[in-house]
């Protein structure tokens, strides 16, 4: 098993015909992904990827069409909100926006409204989700994974890559690798992604990756701290010698006052049982360390 | 982006919030002319604050009251030209100086963990928030705006009587509910009054009045909502954006200048943030954060080495790319480029993997880069890069 996405999921792909779109959806087809449907408005009844994905005007004729259940959004950022709104009328369980440069408040409403219908978004501003050998939604090169059973949840997009990898080559194989995305304002936080990883009968360790500014590792460390007591877990936090009220690039990367630091999250991660590594290198060795034989 | 006070003021006028007069002046001639106005309304004194983009500004001597229209130019002259942390004051802010009864607190920012809009309130006034909040914590009141219907009436009535606002919390309540509506207008994330006080004026039979307005105020507007809201451009202060910071934005790269000699190429925010933390650990020094974003071309790939070689510190460069949108022999073609149009010869350490990064390797070996695998590998030899062109 995996969490989010896996053998159960039936991949829609919205903005199908766009450039990021098509080149990232033959890269999931290619890795395997049970992708059914693409949508772009007024290509309705056309076919995508070499007349293997067909393509409709609305979520909803998709998902009447085809099943789908899952979502991956390459709309830009002007009409990105509009199609997580889309996808949850439409009945989509799980959708991944990743979509970069979304207005910060344009989320606030949406992520409400995925709440309260009982849906998730991941995102935006997000690489997506692997669950190697399974499926790929997003944009996660696939040749970063391996099969295993170490869960990995990062904020980041390359640094994931770049840590993912380090575990492939030491042999440590991962069952699923989710990116959260780096926006102010997103649907899925450390702290849920953990809770799916705990109740997930597959993922046997954890690895966390983190980034300067916010409070979330935080919060995710002080619920980790209660309720994954036993299970070897490793983390990264990214911007050690990053300065003071400078913003690095991602909204969510700021230091402010003092809090969000690099320390505090290292201090809340180690107290929690993380142990935290200099470089995302030291992960393998870290896991095993904790504990992680797989 | 980050906008100067009167600015701020502009965009809560527009939304119907109290602010007492204003008048923007760039020469003491002109503050001068703006004092004698509000003299000749019947102010007592006039107060001239400078319009810098950084906190402080009081403290470092940039907000002084005059008494007379000379004293106004006097001060003026003081003030502009100054320079106050980093910053060199080009314009002032001139307006009658309130008789201020007592001074408040009230914001509206962008709650992350709870992912709506938060208003905070204190009846401490005029000083520190953190300091309030560090100290009092009970002195501040707090609420979020509903997600769908944005700030309710009775949420900002409940936050006028917490601030004991007496006889003013109509005229609080309807602030508090304006700083949302300006955060909404305008895609700010943050909007902030203080203080906002109750000031003592002569009313219109002449008998002194109380009246709640906003004093000073600080907005800064999300930088990926201002495609939306092109009028908004007019506030960028090009004179307060470093060069080099300009010329980083509009290539589309995220660019912070450090202290640092070893120069650092990377795509992604926090892949760059742990290479710099990657060249302090193998004993460096980095002279700059570089993202130049998901799939670069070869132009913003020169873009990029033109500025890290603007910084004459810089005696080594570090390039790490991991392709995934962004094509590792897209970017070994920029780094070509940039190299038989550099203008100085800095020994460079390139490390890409991921997409295309075999065909990368190909181009770079055949123009004799140096090249890495791991992280930690292309780390060390940018150190010892820089060491050596040190000695």
């Amino acid at each position: 098993m995996s969490i989010l996405i896996g053998a159960q999921t039936r991949l829609v792909v919205q903005g199908v015909t766009g450039r990021e779109g098509e080149f990232h959806s033959r890269a999931m087809l290619e890795y395997g992904t049970p992708l059914v449907a693409g949508v772009t408005p007024g290509k309705g009844g056309q076919t995508a990827l070499d007349g293997r994905v067909p393509v409709f005007d609305t979520v909803d004729e998709a998902v009447r069409e085809t099943g789908a259940n899952t979502s991956c959004i390459f709309v830009p950022a002007a009409g990105a909100p509009d199609a997580v709104m889309e996808a949850v009328s439409a009945g989509i369980e799980t959708i991944f926006c990743i979509t970069e440069g979304i207005p910060a408040l344009d989320m606030i409403p949406v992520v409400e409204t995925v709440r309260a219908a009982g849906a998730r978004l991941i995102g935006p501003n997000c690489p997506g989700a692997t669950s190697p050998g399974t499926a790929k939604v997003g944009i996660i090169p696939g040749s970063v994974h391996r099969e295993g059973r170490v869960g990995v949840v990062s904020r980041s997009g390359t640094l994931t890559y770049e840590a993912v990898q380090a575990m492939t080559d030491a042999g440590i194989g991962q069952s699923t690798c989710v990116g959260i995305g780096g926006d102010p304002i997103i649907g899925t936080t450390f702290l849920d992604v953990l809770q799916l990883f705990a109740a997930d009968p597959d993922t046997a360790a954890i690895v966390l990756i983190g980034e300067i500014g916010g409070s979330a590792e935080e919060q995710a460390a002080a619920w980790a701290a209660e309720n994954l007591k036993g299970t070897p877990m490793a983390a990264f936090i990214a911007g050690r010698t990053a300065p003071e009220g400078k913003r690095m690039g991602h909204a969510g990367a700021i230091i402010s006052g003092g809090a969000g630091t690099a320390t505090s999250k290292v201090e809340a991660l180690e107290a929690a049982g993380f142990r935290v590594a200099g470089s995302p290198t030291e992960l393998p060795a870290l896991l095993r360390e904790a504990g992680f034989g797989g | 982006m980050k906008i100067h006070e009167a600015d701020a003021k502009e965009l809560l006028v527009a939304q119907g919030l109290p602010v007492p007069p204003w008048t923007v002046a760039q020469t003491p001639a002109e503050a001068r002319r703006a004092a004698e106005g509000y003299f000749a309304d019947g102010a007592d004194r006039v107060v001239v604050k400078a319009q810098v983009l950084v906190g402080g500004r009081g403290k470092a001597g940039g907000v002084k009251l005059a008494g007379t229209p000379t004293e106004a130019e006097a001060v003026a002259s003081a003030i502009l030209g100054m320079d106050i942390r980093g910053m060199t004051v080009r314009k002032v802010l001139v307006g009658p100086a309130a008789d201020i009864v007592k001074e408040y607190y009230l914001s509206a920012v962008l709650d992350r963990s709870e992912r709506r809009i938060l208003v905070m309130g204190s009846a401490e006034g005029g000083v520190e928030i953190e300091q309030v909040a560090a100290e009092h914590p009970e002195a501040i009141v707090t609420l979020h705006a509903d997600p769908l219907l944005g700030l309710l009436d009775h949420q900002a009535r409940a936050i006028a009587f917490a601030l004991r606002l007496g006889q003013h919390w109509k005229t609080g309540a309807g602030i508090a509910k304006g700083l949302v509506r300006t955060m909404l207008a305008y895609d700010a994330d943050l909007v902030e009054i203080n203080p906002l006080a109750v000031i003592q004026e002569r009313g219109d039979d002449g008998q002194p009045a109380e009246r709640l307005v906003c004093l000073d105020a600080k907005v800064t507007l999300d930088d990926s909502a201002l495609p939306r809201h092109p009028d908004l451009e007019r506030y960028r202060d090009l004179d307060e954006e470093d060069p080099t910071d300009r010329q980083a934005r509009e290539a589309g790269i995220s660019f912070i200048k450090l202290d640092g000699t070893i120069g650092c190429m990377v795509n992604g925010a926090g892949l760059a943030m742990t290479t710099m933390d990657l060249v302090k650990r193998a004993g460096g020094e980095p002279a700059n954060f570089l993202d130049i974003g998901g799939g670069a071309r070869h132009e913003r790939v020169a873009a990029a080495m033109r500025l890290i070689l603007d910084d004459p510190k810089v005696n080594a460069i570090l390039v790490n790319i991991f392709g995934g949108i962004t094509r590792g022999d897209e970017v070994a073609h920029g780094l070509i480029e940039a190299r038989a149009q550099q203008t100085r010869e800095v020994p460079m350490v390139v490390r890409i993997v991921g997409t295309n990064a075999e065909e990368a390797g190909r181009l770079l070996r055949e123009a004799r880069f140096e090249t890495a695998t791991s992280l930690d590998e292309a780390a060390e030899k940018a150190v010892a890069a820089s060491r050596g062109a040190d000695a």
